[in-house]
């Protein structure tokens, strides 16, 4: 993509990255409603590489994705994309990223063509449109209105503006939101294609599952502050299992309690993830399993349903926070 | 658009406003058809009737040859008992009774109270009538000549004024409106995360204006002209140059009124707080005259006034480039002061 700079150039760097929502604009008076988004955040993120920001709704996915695309201000920190910054390369940095807000509402009663005509226009050099049609897909929809199109062409058409001059790195903010399965794999498929290209991507999630497949690392956010990094499997092993059993009791009849569960062997972590649902982290859930079966008998206590499955990082999310990723 | 060629911003981003108009049915609407639609109902709400005819009421014993010759000279009579005439005297269904003589011999009666002015010439239409039926000659010679001032019906003067306000509304809608909902939809965001220059976005908005604005003006000239023969006094060039700087104008006041809405709600709720005010105050369906004296230089100051002034000025009074300068020159200090604030203050995010 642009093979004269090293590899070892991060693509992306920031450092101590925060920013404050003021409530009240202008007076200074209702300081109590001001929002911290983002507490000094510090990411380097490497050529070729995919990146994932995972966390939960209001963490601060987007509020830090923008403010390295260079959209919103920070109140703190600095950033640096491919080795420029905002307040001097403005222009040439916009013209080597390619970016997918959160929900954009492009023109409704513009056709896919259009659209893309449209964004080509604003580059020095932008790709063949028939190329991009190709790349998402949409060549039959191609004089289809936005408004006429399903909501993953519509993300896929989002994602196509943002490739339309083969950017170096592209950000992609939840691109697979609200999406059924298969308009999912179908991005997921495009953001392979775009890496397999040699570019780098930096994107949030809030399905682990999609963080786990497409990023080599990721970082989770919860409530403005960075809590893990490294690669899936980097996180899964550092919960301290990696396997996670899954119990659901009778309900009404005498309580097991957390105590008592972590005294089970080889378990790390225990969660109530529902009503009268547990979840034990376990090393080895073949020893674990049978010494929880004769405790239950102990207690004259029946299982509704017991499992045991490998841990995800929606696992490490709960082991770190007590609270589950995802709010639906 | 051959691929090979790189498709200019400012042209799409042109086209997009374009094609979004064209293709939203209720734009079209608004732009085009309300202003015809309102200068036909207006225009028929006020046309011009004949004079009204004098209606007089006569009591039984008015004598069949008075009531010929007042009937022959275009004068409805009705002929009404005691108490129905006094009724119809008081309400004004009648203009003058007339009571004959009591006795063969006395004067006739003409009862009407002289404060309603259609009494008085409805009594001054009789008695000329019933004095010539009777044999008066007038000494004096004299001759009517009857005139039809050109541009003085109320739909002429009606027409320059709903111009106005079309290009107004076309400005503040078509540029503030749509700023306010493409920052609502993150379109504003979108596209300055590409490269795009933000002029030319503000450029293209102009633009799309300018391809309009000829259409929307010739329109309602061409059909005010074919139903009502409304005629263009001065030059077309004039005319063309007011709608210009008027337009141009609201551009500038819509991208102020825009600069910080997050929402289209506030950016309609501020557009009309600006534009209703203007819609009463400036004389676009009847003349701002009828204010206070000591309201003039502030009415006149407005940029709708100016306008519609401006566009009178042609349309009526025939004026030329040079009529039109002080008219152009509010509209301009508008455009520019409320530009210079409007991008000063302007929001993109
Ligand atoms: N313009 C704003 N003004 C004030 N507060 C804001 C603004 N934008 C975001 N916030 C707040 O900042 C915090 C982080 O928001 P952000 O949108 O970055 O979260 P997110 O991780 O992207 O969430 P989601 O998964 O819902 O998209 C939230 O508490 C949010 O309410
Ligand atoms: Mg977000």
């Amino acid at each position: 993509m642009n093979p004269t700079s090293p590899d070892a150039e991060p693509a992306l760097l920031c450092r101590g990255l925060r920013k404050i929502y003021e409530a009240g604009r202008g007076s200074g008076r209702k300081r109590a409603g001001a929002v911290l988004a983002l507490e000094g955040l510090d990411l380097a993120i490497v050529r070729g590489e995919c990146f994932g920001l995972l966390g939960p709704n209001g963490s601060g996915k987007t509020t830090t994705v923008e403010m390295l695309e260079g959209l919103i201000e920070p109140t703190g920190g600095e950033v640096k994309l491919l080795g420029m910054d905002w307040a001097h390369d403005e222009s040439r940095l916009r013209e080597r990223m390619g970016v997918a807000l959160q929900e954009t509402r492009l023109p409704e009663k513009l056709t896919v063509e259009e659209v893309l005509t449209l964004f080509r226009s604003f580059y020095q050099r932008p790709r063949p449109l028939e190329a991009l049609l190709a790349d998402v897909q949409l060549e039959e929809k191609r004089r289809a209105w936005v408004v006429k199109l399903s909501g993953g062409q519509r993300q896929r058409l989002a994602i196509a503006c943002a490739l339309v001059a083969e950017p170096e790195i592209l950000f992609l903010d939840e691109p697979t939101t609200g999406l059924d399965p298969q308009s999912r794999r179908q991005i997921w498929g495009l953001v392979a294609a775009y890496r397999a290209r040699g570019g780098t991507v930096l994107l949030t999630t809030h399905y682990m599952e999609e963080a786990q497949r497409l990023c080599d690392r990721v970082a989770i956010l919860d409530r403005g502050r960075l809590i893990r990094l490294g690669t899936p499997a980097e996180l899964i092993a550092g919960m301290g299992a990696e396997h996670v059993v899954e119990l659901e009791l009778e309900a009404g009849i005498g309580a097991l309690d957390e105590a008592t569960l972590r005294n089970l062997p080889t378990v790390t972590d225990v969660h109530l993830s529902g009503e009268g649902v547990w979840a034990l982290a376990a090393v080895e859930p073949e020893r674990a399993v049978p010494a929880l079966r004769t405790l239950l008998q102990e207690r004259g206590q029946h299982l509704v349903r017991l499992g045991t499955r490998k841990a995800t990082l929606e696992d490490v999310f709960v082991s770190l926070t007590g609270r589950a990723l995802r709010d639906d | 658009m051959t691929e090979s060629q790189r498709p200019r911003p400012v042209v799409q981003l042109t086209l997009m406003r374009l094609r979004e108009m064209m293709r939203e049915p209720g734009a079209l609407f608004w732009t085009f058809g309300f202003p015809v639609l309102l200068s036909v109902a207006l225009g028929i709400a006020f046309r011009v009737k004949g004079p009204e005819p004098v209606v007089v009421g006569a009591l039984p014993g008015v004598t069949l040859q008075a009531r010929d010759a007042l009937a022959s000279a275009g004068v409805q009579v009705r002929l009404l008992d005691e108490a129905a005439a006094q009724a119809a005297l008081r309400s004004g269904q009648v203009a003058v009774l007339l009571v004959p003589p009591a006795q063969p011999g006395e004067p006739f009666t003409y009862r009407f109270d002289p404060v309603r002015p259609e009494a008085r010439l409805g009594r001054a239409t009789v008695d000329a009538i019933l004095q010539k039926a009777a044999g008066r000659q007038d000494p004096l010679a004299v001759r009517d000549q009857e005139v039809q001032e050109r541009g003085s019906r109320y739909i002429d003067f009606l027409i320059p004024g709903l111009l106005a306000m079309n290009l107004m509304s076309g400005s503040m809608w078509g540029i503030g409106w749509v700023i306010a909902e493409m920052r609502v939809r993150k379109l504003l965001k979108r596209l300055l995360a590409a490269p795009m220059r933000r002029r030319h976005l503000l450029f293209a908005f102009g633009l799309s204006r300018l391809v309009v604005i000829p259409f929307e003006i010739a329109l309602i000239l061409i059909f005010a002209r074919l139903v009502f023969g409304v005629q263009v006094a001065g030059s077309y060039a004039a005319l063309g140059l007011v709608g210009l700087a008027g337009s141009a104008s609201f551009a500038a006041i819509a991208i102020l009124v825009a600069s910080r809405a997050q929402n289209t709600q506030t950016v309609s709720g501020l557009m009309n707080l600006v534009m209703l005010p203007m819609f009463v105050l400036s004389g676009v369906f009847f003349s701002s005259t009828h204010f206070p004296e000591v309201t003039r230089p502030f009415i006149s100051a407005l940029p709708l006034t100016a306008m519609c002034d401006g566009m009178r000025a042609v349309m009526i009074d025939g004026a030329g480039l040079a009529g039109t300068l002080p008219y152009l020159a509010v509209l301009a200090a508008w455009g520019v002061v409320s530009f210079v604030l409007g991008l000063r203050w302007f929001r993109w995010g």
